[in-house]
Order: structure tokens, then sequence, then C-alpha cells
């Protein structure tokens, strides 16, 4: 039986360094080759040497494929391509493709030229890695090679991000990267045809959580920007660069036009120019809003966000901040913090997850009180607000992409054990599907069940849809006689006459005859006559035949009548039928006769 | 420099027309009709190839053919068809049977046989399929035979089992179309009624085909089978299972038809029981079909997604129980059990603490969830608006607000759940959306009353820079309910806001706290002190007349204390100076109080107060007695009849201002006496008897006259809604006899003569069963004499219309049920503005205008904007058809910008804005009482009227200050 292995080299029971191995069909697939931001030191990129413990990894594998921008998913791809060693493609989409060099340059500038670690990726690795990528579109159809093919959907997550439908001949995988089942502002939901692949491998970034409408976390938030702005006070949004930035600026930008608001709103420059740039190239990708206007105008050209300096923070009067990083804890945003604190006119607004440690997290916490460097301690009086913006599935949204692909097995991946555990459960009972949840390094393997292509000639097809009643239950499944010819590595249905022809085989005919002894006076051809019009009252609905040279043919059934010799009121009946009356639905009236 | 400059802006921005028209003589065109069967025939055999044929077939399907030739047509298609080789032209000539078939006047019954003849002899399935379908044109053609449709019936049995999927689905449709629930289609063999094995009945015959292999056949199955549900046929319950399986189907036209197939057995079984797979429970089935359509809400196609949202807002029967789960979706965080924010905001406002979560954990998960409980996919209903409103496709979304709008309507209960959501969504992207929901919120409002924290949130939009939402946002807040005074507080302090940011929406702020205020009267008393900053012991500084939002408190406060008899006692002095001031300037939103010790107020207003329904009909019953009256006026002197006429008018016009339900009606009437009036003195001078050059001055009144009666008619004919054609001829008869006295007047000349014959002869025609209500009238004596009049010189023409103008006497009105007058007025600019619009001359300055048009038909077409400069230039201004919105029945708003400029000037000076109706004579329906066949419409257009277009003012001018300043070089 064929099988499809399934290997996490990260993500399995783990967020983070996504990295899935799949073989399929004889081929080895890479899904993602992401890094872990918790570790400093080996452990941030997945085991390569799982693949293979010395020398190139372009040997083992035919594929990359890369999901979407962050570096959880696409981090360790210069590493693996240009230190270990791999020259064959690496597919992404458009999007990811432009935006992805960025990240890496940014993260390989604060990796080496701030932490001053050495045995690290160049800027020109980053290059030569990104010549071996191999863009993708959604919904196109990528020939890897003979076999292997590849497909995208959107996914939803972030600009660009895809889930991938992989193919080798009947069998499939599809992997959904991250993805987002509900809308947003600036990019729509993921959608995926029927296409009932053999394994569907999830994220379970949220296994365990049904979220609240969007709408009301959207209108929260921009009620609070609002109040603090009429106040005139100053509101501080920390984000990362990409993705929910640009979320929460669509959302300000329409909220401003649609208020006729004039209150200034600033975005720390840096990475997010090039990055709003990509996103007004990228439109396709965004959402329906979005993609319908602009023509008009594009929503990424925004007419009140304006670029930060850092000489505005003292500026009187409202104004709305969106400073980098996101937690706080360096950088602009911590400077405009400070600045900002010890007024409680101002906000700042938190718009996702802060990792322990960080001001950000503090602050959540309700501490009023901050040490800074040098023992100077900082009075927290502004508003702190925590307004969540995920775009993963929840636990709904993952029920309902299985729905929307109907797999036949179910793969977690990208989440916290205990979590999936939950999901697993509910998986299996509602789909009745098998779902698994391998831990790094561990390999699932999951047998499948192919179907066989045969090729049928055409005419043999007509001639059995001709016999077979009339068209409709097409479902239903249809005997037919054929003989089935395997040569070369195929498989041919043709028609036995054909067969025989084409293997230059004589046909031999193959009869059953049976004799039976009756006691009867009568003279062979009288008793024959008799016989037939017995025959014709028993069996109606049968066609029977008296023919002149004496024999009497039921279907396809002969029946002679000779005198014994010795005894000429014992006549003999011979019965002849076919092979096919052997088998066939005319058995009953063999019965009959011989009765 | 600068005129051209001018000319090319006007040209740029908007459309102007000079109103001097100059006439252009109208082109005549005659069309001939050359044979189309014996030219198509030579074509058909002049053809070598297909292609050539195939381009004939093409040229000669571009025109019609008339029916009596149609026959002929077919019969040579038919011949050519049986030679032709080629598909694609056998094709073509099948499709062509079917659109001549459709032809007026032409019974396709006789090509019935020869279609389903060439039907038993084809071999390509594509040419088949073109004939089934030229067939169901044929029968559809043909709704009462009977027996031609048991024979297409038939045909289309035959050929189901075709392996072209197009062969079949038009086999389908022939039997969604023409078959019969009770008579049922045999083997052809077999013939109907003669054996009972091979009978089925269309609709299984047609459920048969839902299991087909071809996506595009199943959704024709499924579509046949609702065109005979639409048919008035009633669909088995059996289908229900099947029509449910198709819903899981991978192609998504057949998940859309499934969902209505499923919709209409919902509502056509809706309490039959059917059970639960999977448990021994049993349900309805309004309810089970409920729970599927519910779920499709998620489906994949969002073309499935609209169809099931839309489906759903119609499924009024389906249990309260099952209808509240489409609302709810329950939260959890890490397995604990979550609040949804309308819970937690509920809760707090129920605690009465008054902040939102401002704190991190504030929507930290509370208890445990136990792991067997939860339910993700959601079985049923659960869930399906929330899915729904938050779609990526707008299409969705408004479809689900229109759903929640119906189901809100039929329960109240479900009204009040569904608020929250409703109320989120004023906050979506698209205005569309937001501009929905705000309708629906206002449609559904009978049934809620706003909690603090909603109010908040639906006040929040009154911020908004669109007009039309903050307007919907005004008119959503006249039918609010509100729970307390905080509300009204709130609301009123928005509404300021709002007021003082967009100053425009005065009028419709008012009009808000206008229905706020008589809707709450008990909720506003304890504000009242506060409201007027009254104090106990101090005289507080007395307000600002002219400050619209102090009015606007002044609007809240006079019509809660309309219904609130203690609320005047707290009033200061200048509250009821003000009250009084108010009640005069602005009596629409002002409405009468009931104040103490101020009898002549009271007194003047009990007048207007008064009346109520029936004294309509009293005045409705004086109205009839006036023009009763008048009837009467042949038996008076002249100047007794004058007297009378003068009399009634000034009454007519004195109800029409009284009593607004009847002021188009009076008004109509009185226009019509004047005319008769100035019709009289014209007539009725002593100098008639003599010889009529010689009395100039004589010609000068009655010349006038006539010109103004013309004017009148054309008013009384455009300018009223509701006439019937009886009124109309009334007036095209004034107009005659105003034409008539014009021709007497004028030098006579026998192209006038002429001109009014063709208008004699013109009114005949259009108003030939009117015909006999005008006996004894000017017309009725003028067509007795029509054949020596035709004949007669222009002298003797004129002499007897004198006499006859002399004699006829006057024609009694009738009043139609309902008239009403066509009425705009100009909002915006107020004209009240003493600062001038400065621009540089040669430039174009936008002045917008903002008016309101009552019973106004086809207002995109009819209605202009006049712009009247101090040198008599006057220019008119179309407005864009997207400028004019509907905000009721028989009520427009224009909302545009038009354009001025002018040459420098040296001071500021005034301009004339006003409204023009303009109408054609041609445009009446009347002229042209039926659309005929397209061949003959332009023959039996009545040449002898040559259009009369025109405009009538039909609003108050506004005067706005303009200053163009000459340019700085």
């Amino acid at each position: 039986m064929p099988e499809i292995k399934v290997t996490p080299l990260g993500a399995g029971q783990d967020v983070g360094r996504s990295c899935i191995l799949v073989s399929i069909g004889g081929k080895n697939i890479m899904l993602d080759c992401g890094m872990h931001m918790g570790y400093n030191d080996d452990r941030r990129f997945p085991d390569f040497s799982y693949i293979t413990q010395n020398g190139r990894l372009t040997d083992f594998l035919d594929c990359v494929i890369i999901s979407h921008f962050h570096l959880d998913h696409c981090g360790a791809l210069p590493y693996m391509s240009e230190m270990v060693g791999y020259d064959g493609p690496i597919y992404m989409t458009h999007p990811t493709k432009a935006i992805c060099p960025i990240l890496l340059e940014d993260f390989r500038k604060i990796t080496v030229d701030k932490k001053g670690e050495t045995n690290f990726f160049t800027s020109q690795m980053i290059k030569d890695c990104m010549k071996k990528v191999i863009p993708l579109n959604l919904h196109q159809t990528v020939q890897v090679d003979d076999e292997l093919e590849i497909k995208a959907y959107y996914a939803g997550h972030v600009l660009g991000a895809a889930m991938v439908h992989i193919k080798v001949g009947s069998e499939s995988v599809v992997y959904t990267g991250d993805y987002n089942m509900t809308p947003d502002r600036h990019l729509g939901a993921a959608w995926i045809d029927k296409c009932r692949p053999d394994i569907l491998i999830s994220e379970s970034t949220y296994a365990t959580t049904i979220r609240d409408s969007k709408r009301c976390r959207e209108r929260d938030f921009l009620k609070k920007v609002h109040e603090s702005i009429e106040r005139g006070g100053k509101v501080l949004i920390p984000v990362f660069a990409l993705g929910r930035a640009q979320e929460l600026c669509i959302l300000l930008e329409t909220f401003w036009e649609r208020m006729n608001l004039k209150a200034p709103i600033y975005f720390s420059t840096g990475l997010t120019e090039k990055a709003n740039h990509y996103y007004k190239l990228f439109i396709t990708w965004t959402n329906q809003k979005i993609r319908k206007t602009f023509v008009q105008r594009n929503m990424f050209e925004f007419k009140h966000i304006k670029a930060f300096d850092r000489s505005y923070a003292d500026n009187p009067g409202p104004m709305v901040v969106f400073a980098t990083p996101g937690m706080l804890h360096a950088g602009q945003s911590l400077q405009i913090f400070k600045k900002w604190a010890g007024n409680e006119k101002n906000m700042v607004i938190m718009p996702g997850y802060c990792v322990q440690g960080t001001i950000g997290h503090k602050i959540l916490n309700g501490q009023r009180k901050l040490e800074m460097e040098g023992r100077a301690t900082l009075d927290v009086k502004l508003q702190v607000e925590y307004m969540s913006f995920s775009a993963h599935a929840d636990a709904k949204g993952i029920m309902q992409l299985i729905r929307m692909a109907e797999p036949r097995n179910m793969l977690l991946v990208h989440g916290e054990a205990v979590k999936m555990e939950f999901l697993k459960g509910k998986i299996e009972q509602e789909f009745s599907i098998d779902c698994y949840m391998p831990a790094n390094g561990e390999t699932t393997t999951v047998t499948t069940n192919p179907s066989v292509p045969v090729d049928i000639s055409l005419n043999l097809l007509k001639r059995e849809m001709a016999l077979g009643g009339p068209l409709p239950d097409p479902k239903k499944p249809r005997t037919m006689h054929g003989t089935l010819i395997m040569k070369e590595n195929s498989l041919k249905l043709v028609s036995s006459e054909q067969a025989l022809k084409e293997l230059g085989l004589n046909e031999h005919q193959l009869r059953f005859t049976c004799h039976v002894q009756l006691q009867d006076p009568h003279s062979d051809a009288d008793t024959l006559h008799r016989i037939y019009t017995h025959l014709k009252s028993v069996l109606k609905g049968y066609t029977i035949q008296h023919l002149p040279d004496g024999t009497v043919i039921v279907e396809s059934i002969v029946i002679k009548v000779s005198s014994s010799t010795e005894d000429s009121n014992t006549k003999v009946l011979l019965l002849s039928w076919s092979y096919q009356v052997q088998i066939g639905p005319h058995s009953t009236l063999k019965k009959v006769i011989v009765t | 420099m600068a005129a051209h400059l001018k000319k090319r802006v006007y040209e740029e921005f908007s459309k102007v027309v000079q109103i001097p028209h100059e006439e252009t003589p109208a082109k005549k065109l005659r069309l001939s009709k050359p044979s189309k069967s014996a030219a198509l025939h030579i074509d058909l055999c002049k053809a070598t190839n297909s292609t050539d044929a195939l381009q004939y077939l093409l040229q000669f399907a571009r025109k019609p053919v008339e029916a009596e030739s149609v026959e002929g047509v077919v019969r040579i298609l038919l011949e050519h068809y049986y030679k032709e080789t080629d598909n694609s032209v056998r094709l073509k000539i099948a499709s062509l049977l079917g659109l001549l078939s459709k032809t007026q006047g032409f019974s396709p019954d006789c090509i019935v046989d020869d279609a389903i003849n060439t039907l038993s002899n084809e071999k390509s399935h594509q040419v088949l399929a073109q004939l089934l379908d030229t067939l169901l044109v044929i029968g559809t053609q043909l709704p009462e035979s009977p027996a031609l449709r048991l024979r297409l019936v038939e045909v289309a049995y035959k050929h189901l089992s075709d392996t072209y999927f197009g062969v079949r689905n038009k086999c389908l449709q022939l039997l969604g179309c023409l078959g019969m629930v009770d008579a049922p289609v045999g083997k052809e063999n077999e013939g109907p009624g003669t054996s009972l094995g091979g009978l089925r009945d269309v609709q299984s015959i047609i459920s048969d085909y839902f299991g087909d292999q071809d996506p595009r056949v199943r959704t024709a199955a499924l579509k046949a089978m609702l065109q005979l549900h639409e048919r008035g046929m009633k669909i088995h319950q059996i289908i229900y299972d099947q029509a449910c399986r198709l819903l899981t189907d991978d192609y998504e036209q057949v998940r859309s038809a499934a969902v209505q197939m499923v919709w209409v057995l919902s509502q056509l079984y809706p309490e039959s029981i059917v059970p639960i797979p999977s448990s021994n429970e049993e349900i309805r089935l309004v309810d089970d079909a409920f729970g599927k359509i519910s779920h499709m809400v998620s489906d994949g196609s969002w073309m499935v997604r609209v169809q099931a949202a839309k489906t759903l807002g119609s499924m009024l029967q389906v249990s309260p129980h099952f209808l509240e789960q489409t609302l709810d979706k329950k939260l959890m965080s890490d397995l604990r059990r979550k609040r949804t924010a309308h819970e937690r905001a509920k809760e707090l406002f129920a605690s009465g603490e008054f902040s939102s979560g401002r704190k991190w954990a504030d929507d930290a998960p509370k208890e445990k969830l136990d792991t067997n409980t939860v339910n993700l996919i959601a079985s049923g209903a659960c869930g399906a608006f929330v899915h729904g409103l938050e779609d990526e496709m707008f299409e969705v979304r408004i479809a689900a607000v229109e759903a929640l709008c119906h189901l809100a309507r039929s329960s109240p209960s479900f009204a009040e759940k569904c608020l929250d959501f409703l109320v989120d969504m004023f906050n979506d992207e698209i205005e569309e959306v937001r501009l929905q929901s705000i309708h629906v919120l206002r449609e559904i409002s009978t049934h809620i009353t706003l909690r603090e924290d909603q109010l908040d949130t639906v006040l929040a939009v009154l911020e908004d820079s669109s007009r039309d939402i903050r307007e919907a946002l005004h008119e959503l807040l006249c039918y609010t309910n509100v729970s307390t005074k905080e509300c009204i507080q709130l609301a009123l302090l928005e509404l300021l806001k709002n007021l003082n940011k967009y100053p425009t929406d005065r009028n419709s702020v008012w009009k808000c706290l206008k229905f706020l205020g008589s809707r709450h009267p008990t909720l506003v008393l304890p504000l009242v002190p506060e409201l007027l900053s009254t104090h106990p012991y101090f005289d507080t500084p007395e307000p600002d007349m002219d400050d619209p939002a102090y009015i606007a408190v002044l609007v809240l406060v006079f019509n809660a204390a309309k219904s609130c008899p203690t609320m005047p006692a707290l009033f200061s002095d200048h509250t009821f100076r003000h009250y009084a001031y108010l009640r005069d300037s602005l009596s629409h939103l002002v409405p009468p109080l009931r104040l103490p010790g101020r009898k002549q107020v009271y007194g003047l207003d009990s007048v207007d107060s008064g009346p109520g329904s029936g004294s309509v009909e009293s005045a409705q019953l004086f109205l009839q007695q006036s023009l009763n009256r008048v009837s009467t006026i042949q038996n008076l002197e002249a100047s007794g009849a004058q007297d009378l006429l003068d009399l009634t008018i000034r009454d007519l016009q004195r109800l029409g201002e009284l009593q607004t339900e009847l002021a188009g009606a009076a008004d109509f009437c009185a226009t019509y006496l004047r005319c008769q009036l100035l019709l009289m003195k014209a007539l009725q001078e002593k100098l008639w008897n003599m010889a009529v050059p010689l009395c100039l001055k004589q010609n000068v009144t009655a010349t006038a006259a006539a010109q103004q009666i013309l004017e009148e008619t054309y008013k009384l004919e455009f300018l009223y809604s509701g006439l019937e054609s009886r009124q109309v001829a009334t007036i095209h008869h004034v107009r005659l006899q105003a034409k008539a006295l014009q021709l007497v007047l004028t030098s006579v000349h026998t192209s006038h003569c002429e001109r009014f014959l063709q208008d004699v002869e013109s009114f005949q025609r259009l108003f030939l069963t009117e015909l006999p209500h005008l006996q004894d009238s000017f017309v009725d004596k003028l067509l007795e004499l029509m054949p020596r009049l035709s004949s007669c010189k222009p002298v003797e023409l004129v002499k007897i219309l004198q006499t006859t103008l002399r004699q006829s006497g006057l024609l009694q009105l009738r009043l139609p049920e309902q008239i009403h007058r066509a009425t705009a007025t100009i909002i915006e600019p107020t004209g009240e503005s003493d600062n001038p619009l400065r621009f540089t001359s040669g430039l174009v300055v936008a002045l917008d205008i903002d008016a309101t048009l009552e019973h106004v038909q086809d207002p995109q077409n009819t209605v202009k904007v006049q712009v009247l400069y101090p040198d008599g230039q006057s220019h008119v201004i179309h407005p864009k058809p997207g400028d004019f919105r509907k905000p009721g029945p028989h009520r427009h708003r224009l909302i545009t910008q038009v354009y001025l400029s002018h040459t420098a000037w040296t001071e500021p000076s005034q301009i004339e804005v006003r409204l023009l109706l303009a109408y054609s004579s041609s445009s009446t329906s009347l002229t042209s009482p039926s659309k005929l066949g397209w061949s003959e419409s332009l023959e039996s257009l009545p040449a002898a009227e040559a259009a009369v277009e025109g405009t009538i003012p039909f609003s108050k001018a506004v005067k706005v200050f303009i200053m163009p300043k000459p340019a700085r070089r």
C-alpha cells in the first residue's frame, strides 16, 4: 500500500519554527523553513541533520514551499539553502517573495550587527537564496516535475499568505500554513475548494478558542482612540512593522475619513514605508473593498497617515502615532512612551500579545511604576488599553476549513499539545476521520488507497452503456465484461475480441452439456414439440424457438432430443449452454428445463 | 479671453441650455417593407458553402420579420434545414425558428409538427438541444393547448436519456415549463393512461435527474422543479430528502438551486415532521430546513451564501428556539467559557458601573468548560447570522442584514436579540451596509428600547461624513425608544455636536428632536431646567434666538411639553416669548401648546389644530358646492358671472391654504376658473360687436388674456399629478378656445387657420372617448361645423369662430379623486446671507442647492435649476440623475451643485435661483395612446401636434448674493 509520511522538524506540538517534511508518492517536500524566536542557539533553526548527516540537501528534497513571510515560517531559509546547502526550487507567492528578504535582512541586522553574532547568514546569502525562489500565483497549478504538482490557495493570514495543495498522482496533501477564516479590514478570508486531500495539515494556534466578532473589537478600538483624541490626548500604538500594522492603519484611515477628523496620524518610518509600498502593489491579494475601490483610490495611499519625525512627539495637540516595535521593549515606541507616560490624557493601545519581561507586559498587568535603566523610575499615568487583533483561525474556523476541503485524514501542527488534544477529539467526533498530532521528529504514516487509472476503449464503453438501461444513477457501480491487459506499465480494458486479436490467440468457446433421460413413447419430433409447448407455457417472457433442424432454443440454451439406442421409449434430452449462461441470469431457466 | 474661458468652463462642468430654442424642422422617415421570405430564399440558394449560409442567416436574424410572412420564412428555413449537412447552420436555423415563433401575432402551432419531426432525424446533440429550446419557446407561446403540451412533454421524456448534457438540460426545462402533475407521462409507445406500470408523473421523472452525473443537469433538474412550483403545482414532500442531499453538492450552482428547493418545500410543508438522523427525535420540517439553510451561510461559495442568507429572511414560521440560535456564538478561550463583548456590555450596564473594559483581563475567561459539551460544528442554525454578518463579501452581509430585518419584524424577542449585532454593523467598512443596517434598525425599532450603551454606539455614527448616513440616523432616532433620561441627554448632546460640525443638517436635526421630544415627554421633564439653563434664584441671560443649537433644545422641550402639561411651569419668561416666535416661524416643528394665561395664543392655535378628519370632509363638500355654484353661471348676467367667478376663485385659494389635503384640488380648480374668467372677460367686451381689426386697444388686452390662458393650461396639465383623461380633455379644450381667440385676434392667414384646424382634429382624435362628455361645448359645435370649416376661407372661419366662442358655455369641471400639485422648496441656499459669494470673474463658483420636491413624477428628467443673473441672462442647469434621492413616497430630494460664473461686477448683487419643471406635450402618455409595432409607430405618430416644450417655475426664487471680482493681473 502506498504511504504518505509527515515528519515535523519544527511546529510539531509547538508554535514557532515551522518546518514539516512530507514524503508523498516518492517525492520529498519541505513545507516552510522557519526559525524559533525564543532561542538564540542552535535550537532556533530546524534540525536539518534529520534529513542527512552530511552533505547537501538537494539530493533529498524535491522542493521547498514557503507559506508566508513571517520569520517563524521562512527565517531559516537562507541558512538551509546557503549554509547547509540546497539548490532545488523554492516556491512562494509573489508578495512573500517581495517582503521576505526585507524581513530576513532586518532580522540579520539585529542578530549580527546589534548582538554581534558570528556564523550567521550574510546579505549576499539572502540574495542568493532568493534567486532560487520560483513565485506562485493563486490557483495556479505548477508542475514541479512530471509527477509533482502544487497549487496555492488564499489563506488571509498576512499579505501573500497561501495554503498549498500538493499532489502526486492521485495522492494529495494540503498544507495550510497560518490562515484566517474571518476577513479583516485589509485581507479576505481563507478559501479552498473541495479538493478532498489525503491529509490536511492545519495550524492549530487557537485550537481551544472561539473568538468574538471582529466588529466589537474594532468598534472598541476606534471608540477608545476617538475619545482620547477628543480629549486632546495623544495615542501611542506600538506595532510590528508588517501585517497588523497595515490593518490598523486602514481601520484608522477609513475612520478618520468617515468621521471627518483632523488630528494627525503618524507612522514611524523605516521598514514600514517599504512594506506599505508592497501592500500598494499587491492589491489583488487584499479584501473585496480594497480591491474594488483601488481604481478610485488605493487604500494604502494613506491620506491622513504621515511619516513620523522624532520632533513631532513634543508637538502640542492630539495625535495618533504608530511606532515599532510592538512590545515596547526598545526603539522608537519606547522613547515615545517615556515622553507621554506622564499625562493621563494620553493613551497607549497594545494591539497584540506581549512577551514576559517587556514593558508592554508590565503595563498590561497594571504596573504603574516602571524602573528604567539607571535606577530612574517612570510613573505611568496614561491609560493602557489592550486590543487583540489576531489573524489565526479559531476552533470554529479550523472546523470550517475541514468542512470545505473534506480531507480523509487530519494532521495538526503549530499549536500547543494540550490544545491540540481537544481539537483532535472534536475532529474525530464530528467528521469521523483520523487525526494526528506528531511531535517534532516523530513520523506519521498514512496509508492511502489510490485509485489506479485504467484506459478503456471507447467502443467497449459505448457498447456497455447501450446495454445497461437508462442513464440515471451513474453513481451506482455497474459490472461490465472486458479484458484487462497489463502491458509495459499501463493498464488497458478492452473487449475480449480485441484482446484476443492483440495477443494473437484463438477464441475458444466453452459449452456445458448434460443429458437428461425421459420416458416418453412419442417419436423424437413429437417429444421435442411437447417439450416446446410445455416450456412455452411455463416460461413466459423468454424467447423460445422451435427450429426446423430439430432443436429448441430457449434464449441461448439448445435442446435436442434423440432416442436411446436400446429403448425407443427412453428419450435422451441433450441440453447445451454456454459459459455466459452458466454464470448469468439464465441459470434459473436452466433449472426449469432440467426439472 | 475671459469670455472664452467661461464658455469652456461651462462646457466642462455643466450642461447649460439657453432658453430661446430655435426650431429645427423635423425630418420624416418612411420605412418600406421588402418581402423577407423571398430575399431569404434567394440568399440561401446562393450560398455555396456553410459559412456563407451562416453569414446570410446571421444578417437575416438582425432584422425583424412581420407577422404575416413568418410562416413563409419558416417553411423556407425548414426546407433548407433538411438539405443542410453542416451542424452550425442547422443550429442557427433551429435558433431562428425559436426566434421567429416569438413574433407577435404569429401563432406557432403550425410549425410544431415540423419541429418535432426534425428532432427524430437529428444526430448532432447541439442541434438537438437547440431544437428542444425552440420547442420550449413554442410551448410557452401556446399555453392553452393541453394536447400540444402533452406531446412536447413526451418528446422531452424521450430525449431525456441523451448522452449530451445540453439535451438533458433542455428536456428538463421543457418538463418544468410544460409538465403537469396530474397528467402522467408515459413512454411513447404506451400513451397516457394505457398501462399502469410505465406511468410516472413529471415530478418523479425530474427528481430522478437530481442524481445526474453532470452538475449542469442536476441544476436544470432543480430549476425545472422550481419552475413547476412557480406554475402552481404542489411539489411532493418526498423530494425533501433528495434536495437536502444536494445541499452538499460539489458545485455551487447546484447548491444554490438546492437552497431554493429546500426553502420552497419548507414553505409548502412547514408543519410536517422529519426525523433527525442518528437520533430518534423528530422536528418540524421548517425548523430542519432552517437549520440546513443556516448551515449554508458558511458555504465556500459566496453566491450560495447570499442565496442562503436571503432565504433565511423569509422563513418566518420557524420556531423561536431555532431562530435565536442563529445569533448564538459561544465563546471560549483555552477551553474556558468567555462572555461576548455584548454580554459584558449588558452586564456592565446592569451593575451600574460606568466604565467599559479598560482592564487587560477584562475579558478574562471564566469557568472551565467541559470538553464534551463544546460543540464546534454547530449543528443546525447555530451562529448563522454571526457568520453572515462577518462575511468577507458585502453582498452576503447586506443579505444577512435584510434577513435579520424580516425575521425581527415578525418576532419582537428576536428583534431584541439582534439589536447588538445590527448596531455592530453601523461600523462596517462599506457605506451601503452601514446605511442598510440603519434602515433596518429603524424598521424594527417599534419592538425595541435602546439601552444607554447601545445608544452610545448608535450616536457615534452621527459624526459620519456621509450625509445619507447621518440623515438615516436622524430618521432612526425619530422612531427610537430610549429607556432613561440620560439617554435623552446623550442623544441631545450628540445631535448638538452634529449640528455644530455639519450646520447643513439643521432641519434634519430639528425634526429628529421634535420626534424625540414628543416620544419621551416624561424623560425630558426632569431635564428641562438644565436644558433651558434656568436657575431657581438667578435670572440667567437670555439665549440667542438665532442659535440653531438653542432652537434645537427648544424644539425638544416644546414637543415634550405638548403631552406634559406640568412642563410650561418650568419655563422662564423669555421661553414663552421664544415659543411664540418659533410657533410662528417654524410651525411645522413646534406644536401648539396650552399655555396658562395666554388665551390669545390658545385661541389662535385651536383654529389650526382644530380641523380633524371631519373637517376635511366638510372642506371637500365646500369645494364641490363652489364648483356647482359656478356651473350655474350661464344663467347669470355677464357682470354677475364675473363676480361669482372672482369670489369662487378667492374662496378656493383660501381653502387651499387652510386645508393642506385639498390644496392641490383647490388650486387646480382656482386656476381653471381663472382661465374661464379671463376668457369671459376677453369675450364679453362690448367692442366685439364692431369690426375686429378696428379696435386696437381691445386687441391688446384680449391678446394678453389669450396668451395667459395658454400658459395657465400648460400649468394645469403638467404641474398636477393624478389627472384623469377627462380633466386633460377639459384643459385641452380651454387651450383650444384660447387658440381660437388668438386666431380671431391676429391677422388672418391661411397657414394659421390650417394649424388651428389640425389642432381641432388632433383634439378629436386624442379625446374620442371623452367627446360625449363635452356636449354643447365649443369643440362640440366646432366639430359639427367641421366640414364647412375646412373648406371655407380664413375670413369666414374667423367669423364662425367668433360666434361659436361667444355662444359656447362654460365647461363643468369634475374633480378627480386625488390631485396633487407639484411643489418644490429650496432649503439651501436660504437667501438670508449678507455675505456675498466671492469669486474671480471668468472662473466658476459652486453653489450648493438642497431642495425637496413633492409630487413630481420622474424628477430626473423634468426638474431643472434656473439661475437668473441681474443683467437678465438666465441659465438652465440639468442636475445629474444621481443628485436625486427618494426619502419617501411622492417625495424627492435634490442635493446638487450649480456652477455660477459671470464677468466682473463692481459690487455684489443678487442672482435668483429657482427650480423649473420642464414639460413637453409629446411626452404625455395621451398623445401616443399605445405603443404600436415598431414598423408602424413612426407613421402613427400624430404629426399634426408638434411637441410643445417649455418650463414652469414651481418653486419660490431664492436670492443669492454673489460678487465676481476681476482677475488680478
